[in-house]
């Protein structure tokens, strides 16, 4: 009953009219935050609200829509936002990455590459890249208007100064197109050489901050970096326990007491795939005596 | 009011304004690719394709520009009855629409400020003919380059030069779209 009380998609046409329209701008001006009128949605801050919002807006009924979570489809936040839209937009969903047309994120970019006929949707928490830099919004607005993004340089700079080299590990500074600087959400760094170049539309939204922004496909984006300490994207020095991938990023999983460990692909459907393909890593089970 | 105004709109407005606005983000985000849209059935001189635009994003929140022959009563209580946007002068137009002659000078358009560029105008420019053919084109969302015909190159140029200033264009033909944001560069 509820299901059918509600617009496609959840939002009002008015509400889905003024975030397409931030969209096209967000998508005019690669980079740029283009601040819009969040609406309330049926779950917290934090939990998605702006990708949501995004996805709303972008989805038709022709779509079929995933959502990873960290990279994962069956977490409480993916399998929750996946359920909302099989209930109010009546969509098809998938957990594979490449029969998705539209993809919703949280904090990772899939390992297998994507296409022109998809989009990414990114739920980003703090979009303003120098915010905790600079708290004021009307300074932060002023230095993008400006260029001024030294101080970004100056935080890299501590970093190395501190740690000898950058420690930020995740929500790592891009340049877009030579001009604005943008946070690509809290993604690992492993993922940046991936936002540039890439065939599908990227989009991000921040519901609790109100904000919209945008990568068209094949758009420059740059990892901040020095001439001597040039940016690099590592990962954790092993291979997947369960699918033996030497080239996806890994999670780090606590498995006993005794400070047993295991180290998995974070994308599923990435580590599905390998071990339906017969990939078969040191943990996987009947595998650990060969380990 | 005529009967005219109130047909012409969306049947089904959440869905077809969804499947209309996937067409128009696409030619946004990949400058020069020739989109089909469909939905609206606007008054002459208005085509399909900037109707369609128009019922999918505009409303009370808009204040539209009708350039031109646009400017006719139809077009007008066509507007008001499926949108609700108000009219306006090119100066505070959030959405131009028109010929290409009739909608110049650009410089009566605002460009967005240096600390909101996303201010500016949008023009709908209803075109004779829209092809994959002309000036040249390269940035963001285009892989090497795209062709598209454009009625000049020069004031794209100037568009360019201003960016993160400046105004963004979809061209309209019949039943299809391509659109030309403020940071692509003509050639």
């Amino acid at each position: 009953m509820t299901d059918h009380a509600y617009n496609f998609a959840y939002l009002d046409e008015q509400t889905k009219r003024m975030i397409r329209r931030a969209i096209l701008k967000a998508l005019a001006i690669p980079g740029y935050q283009v601040p819009f009128a969040s609406r309330e949605m049926p779950m917290p801050y934090g939990w998605g609200t702006g990708g949501v919002q995004v996805s709303a807006a972008v989805l038709t009924p022709d779509d079929t829509f995933k959502v990873i979570d960290q990279g994962a489809d069956d977490t409480t936040n993916a399998v929750s936002i996946r359920s909302f839209f099989e209930r109010t937009a009546g969509v098809a969903t998938t957990t594979a990455t490449i029969e998705a047309s539209v993809i919703q994120t949280r904090h990772r970019i899939p390992e297998a590459p994507l296409t022109e006929d998809q989009i990414l949707v990114y739920q980003v928490p703090i979009p303003e890249p120098l915010r905790f830099l600079e708290p004021r919004e009307s300074e932060t607005r002023k230095m993008h208007s400006l260029e001024e993004y030294g101080l970004m340089h100056v935080k890299l700079y501590e970093d190395i100064s501190r740690h000898g080299h950058i420690a930020t590990s995740y929500a790592y500074p891009v340049k877009v197109e030579g001009r604005y600087v943008m946070d690509p959400s809290p993604i690992p760094k492993f993922d940046n050489p991936k936002l540039g170049d890439m065939a599908a539309i990227q989009l991000f939204g921040a519901g609790r901050e109100q904000r919209i922004y945008a990568l068209p496909p094949y758009t420059e984006v740059v990892s901040l970096d020095f001439e001597d300490h040039p940016f690099e994207a590592p990962k954790a020095d092993q291979l997947c326990g369960l699918c033996g991938a030497e080239d996806s990023y890994l999670d780090e999983v606590i498995t006993d007491d005794t400070g047993g460990r295991l180290f998995c692909c974070s994308d599923t459907d990435y580590c599905e795939g390998r071990r339906k393909a017969g990939h078969r890593g040191p943990a996987f089970p009947g595998n650990e005596a060969a380990a | 009011m005529q009967a005219t105004a109130l047909a012409g709109g969306f049947d089904a407005p959440a869905t077809q304004s969804a499947h209309a606005f996937r067409r128009v983000m696409e030619a946004m985000a990949r400058p020069g690719t020739i989109q089909d849209i469909q939905g609206g059935a606007p008054p002459a001189p208005l085509s399909v394709a900037a109707g369609t635009v128009l019922l999918t994003l505009c409303d009370t929140d808009t204040p539209v520009y009708l350039a031109g022959k646009a400017d006719t009563d139809d077009v007008r209580a066509w507007l008001a009855f499926h949108t609700g946007a108000p009219l306006t002068g090119p100066s505070h137009a959030m959405f131009a629409v028109g010929a290409w002659d009739a909608l110049l000078p650009l410089s009566r358009y605002p460009i967005g400020t240096p600390e909101y560029p996303d201010r500016a105008t949008t023009l709908i420019v209803d075109c004779a003919a829209l092809a994959a053919s002309g000036s040249t084109l390269r940035g963001p969302g285009i892989k090497s380059d795209a062709t598209l015909s454009l009625p000049e190159t020069r004031a794209f140029q100037a568009n360019r030069a201003l960016f993160p200033l400046g105004l963004d264009f979809i061209f309209t033909c019949g039943d299809r779209l391509a659109a030309l944001p403020r940071s692509t560069e003509v050639f």
